[in-house]
């Protein structure tokens, strides 16, 4: 037997920078995709068709003109009489002999996304914590069984439901409705809200709360004062994974909404082009929608990093 | 006025009695310790007296006014929480001036009370910190201010000592004591440590299953205990105890024990035929090479200015604290002889303290 096996000594620094190494070269693979939708984002449309791809190109914002804009096709000859472009989407158009006729859909969609996201995050936190409350610090009775059931609505995929769903919402009026969408991914999320948040509830000593109530304050003041801004961490943590799930969902918002209150990730890959996809709208389409998480995640990643260890490492 | 009375007070949770029927009155000013094992109900009395939980029976009244039922806040009660229970996202000002926020008094009146209950405990220099980084010593002054702070009728401190290392509990037992000279305010204070409560309290009631077992001055319960578990529980080492049986009449001043006839405080009551226990302190033991009752020695502990010795008898081991300077050898074989006035008579059966003159003195 080795000694190596039951060793507890600091890895040697060779063995730390072959994992280092690794851990580069899988973190540069998992992007790949990333880094290959911002690229196509910026290519002209025939760069992002051409075959072998193309890794040095010409960058070009077409696909951000082409995301926020429908145009029309006009003759050289009326695109010659107009006025001097007043922008450079507008100039990058005419060359491909066409003209701008009036804003995309994807700004309303982009919208109804951060909407329905803030919104049901919101909804799915604030009754979360309420029952996470409720749950940690009093005699609920058959508590475990409640904890269970509420669990239970995630045993399945919750597309498995999507068909009575849609019946539902067409009989009741919340088809392509945000208040619909609101409504459908709170109910998602709540579950896993509840039993997240229960747990970081748990961590919080009752005596700060029997602090609080001795010291005059109400129970629901107690909760306000002391337990909130202990359970800040908990709650962020909770609101991401809520926020991550309603903004990235795509098979309840595609059978669901339509028109008014179509979200963005069935929206995208509904732009198309003449002759085809129009893959550099498509891809700036993506980017964009990237971005309103990428910043959420990076301002909050502390507390995302410990909502993940969450439970690993209890003291 | 702020007495706490405490009638017929009975706690359950679900099928176990966690206090069983307690009764005791704190007078107005005064320091009163609840000390026993973990699990004796202790911790629960004082719950229910602070409101955090509601009794199954019984009575509390604050100052003349009946409390049972009333909510924690409507009470104007202070409490020390064992790990403090400061707040962790508020720095020590604002912690102190929570229970004063609460009542709508104005900041420059909270601002004041604040600084001047700082300046009392001497934490007027931490005012501006976060609670996170003081030491355990601070922390606890820190806490003791908030209670302060309102002048609240009483105070409740749940083992507010437990968690400090043994330096600063010295320390903090005597700061506790000093402070509560200056502002007398009545307090309940629950501890299983006998050095604190006998250092601090004026009257300790001593608890073990759910049960009061005995409420009296730390002299009294300390010479005169009522139960043998009081005897075991309060003193270090504990008093020593030795089997004699027969019966106890009253009027006499002598019991056999291991054949040898030892002098006690007159008895007062009369007693059937059975097993008893005769109970006495470690300093109450002195070698007699004259006397019957004879054990040999097993081991010496030396503290200084005292010995604690014990010897092996036919009963088992007693513990003598005896001089530091009594030579003494291991398996020397000595006589020992009791100081009859101290002595405690005990019904093994029952645990209870047979009456004698010099408990009637005591309660006289």
């Amino acid at each position: 037997m080795s000694a190596a096996a039951h060793s507890v000594v600091e890895p040697s620094s060779t063995s730390k920078r072959i994992a280092g190494t690794l851990i580069i070269l899988y973190a540069l693979i998992s992007m790949i995709p990333l880094f290959w939708i911002v690229a196509t984002s910026f290519k002209t449309p025939p760069d992002s068709i051409a075959y072998p791809p193309k890794i040095l190109f010409t960058p070009s914002i077409e696909g951000y003109c082409n995301l926020f804009t429908t145009r029309t096709r006009q003759t050289p000859e009326y695109i010659n009489a107009l006025p001097p472009a007043e922008s450079f989407c507008d100039e990058t158009v005419r060359k491909r002999n066409m003209v701008i006729a009036g804003p995309s859909n994807f700004l309303p969609r982009f919208l109804n996304s951060v909407i329905i996201a803030f919104g049901s995050t919101f909804c799915a936190v604030f009754l979360g914590t309420l029952a996470a409350y409720g749950f940690s610090r009093f005699r609920v009775p058959l508590a475990d069984d409640l904890l269970f059931f509420i669990l239970s609505t995630r045993f399945m995929p919750p597309i498995a439901v999507a068909i009575p769903i849609y019946l539902m919402y067409r009989e009741v009026g919340l088809s392509d409705t945000a208040l619909g969408m609101i409504l459908l991914y709170t109910a998602v999320n709540v579950s896993l809200a509840v039993w997240l948040l229960k747990g970081f509830i748990d961590e919080i000593p009752r005596e700060y709360e029997e602090a609080a109530m001795i010291d005059g304050y109400t129970r629901l003041q107690a909760f306000r004062k002391v337990v909130l801004p202990q359970a800040t961490t908990g709650i962020a943590a909770t609101a991401i994974f809520c926020l991550i799930f309603a903004w990235n969902e795509y098979a309840f918002a595609s059978l669901l909404t339509s028109g008014t209150a179509q979200t963005a990730p069935p929206f995208i890959p509904t732009i198309i082009g003449e002759g085809g996809q129009d893959w550099p709208a498509v891809a700036a389409g993506t980017t964009v929608f990237l971005v309103p998480i990428l910043v959420f995640t990076v301002l909050l990643r502390k507390q995302l990093l410990r909502g993940i260890t969450f439970g690993a490492v209890r003291k | 006025m702020s007495e706490i009375r405490v009638q017929n007070l009975r706690k359950e949770f679900g099928s176990f009695v966690a206090v069983q029927n307690s009764n005791f009155v704190v007078n107005d000013g005064e320091f009163f310790v609840m000390l026993g094992p973990s699990g004796c109900g202790k911790t629960t009395t004082l719950r229910m007296i602070a409101g955090l939980e509601l009794p199954t029976g019984g009575q509390i009244l604050l100052g003349g006014e009946e409390v049972t039922m009333l909510r924690a806040r409507e009470r104007d009660i202070a409490f020390v929480f064992q790990l403090f229970a400061l707040y962790p996202h508020m720095n020590v000002r604002k912690n102190m001036g929570f229970p004063l926020l609460a009542q709508g008094m104005p900041k420059a009146e909270i601002k004041q009370r604040v600084e001047e209950t700082a300046r009392l405990l001497r934490i007027d220099h931490l005012l501006d910190r976060p609670v996170s980084g003081l030491a355990g010593g601070d922390r606890q002054r820190v806490a003791l201010g908030r209670a302060i702070v309102r002048r609240p009728k009483c105070f409740l401190m749940d083992e507010p000592l437990g968690t400090l290392d043994a330096e600063f509990r010295d320390l903090m037992v005597h700061e506790l004591r000093e402070l509560h000279n200056r502002i007398h305010a009545t307090t309940v204070y629950v501890t299983h440590d006998q050095h604190e409560a006998m250092a601090m309290a004026d009257k300790i009631a001593v608890m073990n299953h759910g049960v009061i077992e005995q409420f009296g001055k730390p002299q009294e319960i300390y010479d005169h205990p009522a139960t043998m578990f009081v005897a075991d529980f309060i003193g270090s080492p504990p008093m020593n105890f030795l089997k004699f049986g027969g019966g106890l009449q009253k009027g006499a001043r002598e019991v056999v024990v291991q054949g040898a006839n030892v002098a006690v405080p007159e008895i007062r009551e009369d007693f059937a035929p059975a097993d008893f226990t005769l109970g006495v302190r470690p300093e109450h033991i002195r070698f007699d090479d004259g006397s019957k009752l004879r054990g040999s020695i097993y081991g010496t502990e030396y503290l200084g200015t005292t010995q604690i010795v014990a010897v092996e008898t036919a009963d088992g081991m007693l513990k003598a604290r005896v001089p530091a300077n009594v030579p003494l050898r291991t398996g020397d074989q000595v006589g020992l002889t009791f100081n009859a006035q101290r002595l405690s008579l005990f019904d093994k059966a029952s645990g209870r303290a047979v009456m004698t003159s010099a408990r009637e003195a005591a309660n006289g």
